[in-house]
């Protein structure tokens, strides 16, 4: 991972595709988040989502696991350069999710992350705060997920 | 069933409690976020949370089933267009047992669907020394009592 210095909005960083099966739109409902429309084809027909659909909650897992995989690539790609990488530190937390379309079984959705703002912090000068919108799109180009994510990022030879 | 009339500005109801395993903790992250804090204690004792803590984005979905299990199972729910805000303000761990305040911020009726009212509410966990642990508020769409009973 990269630190606060070297990156910019606007920087974009692809995170790669999920295809949401059948089978993993139930699997993760039955644990989490078990209403009739993640569990069973023909309650999702006739819900507002028109079929079998994904919880918002495993879309949003989903986008971590590729955020961490994305994360990892880099940061094999820095030591291997012989560069240090960063380690971030703990998300405060995100604002404005949106579920914008459903995700229904058989999408295929692709993710990315693309920094909004930057600023260092008031209070703790070795850290830098990101904010990145993340996203997704599905195989017809349609965006149906969206969320402004928090990062404390180190800055460079500010280590504390 | 609970229809949209239901819900009221104010105090909605406390759920739980529920207890965190460290099997499910290092599950969750095995599948979905597998950095080190939420895997392994030695990592995690080195790392910012000072010990092994579960995933944000598993803390948001035990989140959702503590709702399940609380009342949306009761609840003529539609689904939420989106979360307005998340704070994860301090770190969940094995053993920790969560309980969910439920506040009712605000009600209106869906102006494109009548039938349909949208409910927005704060949410918070707690752990068993009264830490919050997260903060959200979200909308939620739920059938009005008239669309509810034209089923019947």
């Amino acid at each position: 991972m990269k630190f606060f210095e070297d990156i910019q909005v606007g920087d974009r960083r692809e995170l790669g595709s999920f295809t949401f099966t059948a089978e993993s739109i139930k699997t993760f409902a039955r644990q989490f988040d078990p209403q009739p429309f993640h569990l069973d084809e023909e309650a999702g027909r006739k819900s507002l989502f028109g079929g079998l659909a994904a919880s918002g909650w495993q879309v949003g897992s989903v986008c971590m696991r590729l955020l961490v995989d994305t994360g990892k690539r880099e940061a094999a790609e820095m030591l291997s350069r012989g560069e240090t990488p960063a380690v971030w530190g703990p998300s405060p937390g995100f604002t404005e999710l949106r579920w914008l379309k459903p995700v229904l079984a058989g999408d295929t959705v692709t993710f990315a992350s693309e920094i909004e703002s930057r600023r260092e912090s008031g209070s703790r000068p070795e850290w830098g705060i990101l904010r990145a919108r993340n996203t997704g799109t599905n195989q017809r180009g349609e965006l149906v997920y969206s969320f402004l994510a928090t990062a404390f990022v180190p800055r460079r030879n500010k280590a504390g | 069933m609970l229809a949209f009339e239901d819900f009221q500005p104010g105090h909605f109801g406390t759920f739980g409690p529920r207890l965190i395993t460290r099997e499910e903790i290092i599950a969750y992250a095995q599948e979905y976020d597998p950095q080190p804090m939420h895997l392994d204690d030695e990592a995690a004792k080195r790392s910012l949370l000072g010990g092994l803590a579960g995933s944000g984005w598993h803390l948001c979905s035990l989140l959702m089933r503590m709702m399940y299990d609380g009342y949306i199972h009761r609840t003529a729910s539609l689904g939420s267009p989106g979360i307005d805000e998340v704070r994860w303000t301090a770190p969940f761990r094995p053993g920790d047992e969560l309980t969910l305040d439920v506040e009712v911020l605000s009600t209106r009726v869906s102006q494109s669907r009548p039938d349909i009212g949208i409910v927005t509410s704060a949410y918070t966990l707690k752990n068993a020394k009264g830490e919050t642990v997260l903060y959200s508020t979200s909308p939620l769409m739920i059938k009005r009592r008239a669309a509810l009973e034209a089923e019947r």
